[in-house]
Parts: structure tokens; sequence; C-alpha cells
């Protein structure tokens, strides 16, 4: 079926650009590792019948989020700072601690999926689902109330990164680093 | 044989976890907040999914709504590292350790 061979395309390739993202050494390549990443996300959800979010995907987290660590990364330089550990076994214990979580997430999914329910085979679904106008419908109808907290809190994050970015005339040059600053 | 949930489900586990490996062990704060995007991803696909098999559109309402916070959180959090930056003339997590004892 050829939908399985896209899925399982897009499914192996996902898992390899998030890899990609947390093992390279250098930040650019990581935020375009980032882009093809959240790119095929959004083919994934033309796949999963939600072509709204596939362009919203695309305009936000490909587009505008992806702008905007390329500005952070652009301001605070391309290179990654050491591997060195400060806290002590902070490593190993993250592994364990990650390999737990692995464990317990896949035994979730397999065990806890009921056969009868979702792990069946993916149900019909009407023609306009996951279309503008369908997903405007729930959105501006039952959930109008979070739409709006949303927008506040939008406003509030604006504001907040506006006040932490801007540069105080009192600190003199902004990007430069102080003087006798203690390497670790 | 078709996808299932499962398998789908089973994707956004791993791709959660391995953003979580970003988090735990990497000490750059631009990739560790690049992991977090990955986690907030891997959550929207399993929203998505519940969507598609439960024929119900509140999932992508849901993903518009993360999708809201994660965008407020990348503005917010890319300042403070910014900030960090400003201060130290290092981005690492590391660097970050006046206070400690």
């Amino acid at each position: 079926m050829a939908s399985s061979v896209a899925f399982g395309v897009v499914a192996g390739a996902l898992v390899l650009s998030a890899l990609a993202v947390i093992l390279s050494r250098n930040l650019v390549h990581a935020a375009l590792a980032m882009a093809a990443h959240f790119s095929l996300t959004a083919a994934l959800y033309v796949l999963l019948h939600a072509p709204l979010l596939a362009a919203v995907q695309l305009l936000v987290y490909a587009g505008a989020i992806m702008v905007l660590f390329l500005f952070a990364v652009m301001i605070v330089g391309e290179r990654d700072v050491g591997r060195r550990e400060s806290l002590a076994g902070q490593r190993v214990l993250a592994v364990l601690g990650l390999a737990v979580l692995g464990a317990v997430l896949v035994f979730a999914v397999v065990g806890g999926v009921p056969a009868a329910g979702p792990s069946a085979d993916a149900p019909p679904v009407p023609a306009e689902f996951g279309s503008p106008a369908a997903v405007a419908g729930a959105l501006f109808r039952r959930h109008v109330f979070p739409f709006e907290v949303v927008s506040v809190l939008l406003l509030v994050a604006m504001i907040g990164a506006v006040v932490l970015a801007r540069s105080r005339p009192a600190e003199g040059a902004p990007a430069e680093p102080p003087p006798g600053e203690e390497g670790g | 044989m078709g996808v299932s949930a499962g398998h789908l489900l089973a994707l956004a586990a791993v791709l959660f976890s391995i953003g979580l490996a970003g988090v735990l062990l990497r000490r750059q704060l631009i990739l560790v907040l690049m992991s977090v995007e990955l986690m907030l991803n891997a959550v929207n696909i399993t929203l998505v999914t519940a969507a598609r098999w439960l024929v119900d559109i509140d999932g992508h309402v849901y993903v518009f709504f993360s999708l809201s916070v994660a965008a407020a959180e990348v503005a917010v959090g890319l300042a403070l590292v910014v900030t960090v930056f400003r201060a130290l003339g290092r981005s690492d997590a590391d660097d970050a350790d006046t206070l400690y004892g």
C-alpha cells in the first residue's frame, strides 16, 4: 500500500533529522536539520488528513520559529562550547533515565492501546476533515475562549521578549563579553 | 499491512525521547531550546494522530494552541539566551553558575 511506504519514509527521515539536531556540533547544521524535521512533520500531517495544519506547520515552525533560531545563532555564534560536565554523573543518570522512559513509553504504546480501538486501520474520514472551514468551525465556536486567551499569551510573550532583548545603554557595547570572565 | 495508530504513537514517543535526550545531554542553550521544540512537535504528532483515528477535529484545534505556546516559548527563550550571552559572553547552561554554591 502506497501510503504505508510514504509513512515509513517520512517516519525514518523524521527520526534521522531529530538525531541530527541533537548530535550536530555546529548550531547552523542543527538549525537546518530542524527545518527539515519540521517540513517532514508537515508532510506527515498531509498524510494524516490535516492539510491546514501542514500549511500552518510550514509557516510557523519551518518559517517563523526557524528565523528566530537563526537570528539567535547569528548573535550568539555557531560554536558549541565544550563538553565538560559540571554535575558529576549527570550524563550517566540522563542516559539511564532516558532508557527507563523509552521502555515505559514503548510499553504504554504497545500494551496500552486497545486492539479494537486506535490500533485498527484508520477509519474513513469525511472529505472536509481537516480543511480550514472544519478547523475554524471548531476553533471559533467551542474553543473561542482559549483562542482569546492564547492571543493574550502571545502579546505578553512579545512584550517580554522585547523587554529582555532590548540593549541597555548603561551596559555599553551589548555583544561584547565582559573582561576578566573566568573560564570553566 | 497498513499503518496503525500504534505505529504513529511509537514514532511520536521516539521523537519525544530524542528531544529529551537533547535537553539532558547538550549544554548549549540554543540546542536545548531546539530539543524542547522537538518534544513539542512530537506531542503535536500524537494529537494529530488521535484526531485522525477518532475522527475528531478537536485534536487539530489543540495543535493550534500548542503551536502558539511554542512560538511564545521560543520568543521568550531566545531573548533569555541572548541576555545570558550579553551578560556572560557565552551561552552555555553551565556558565550561568553565579548562584552555584
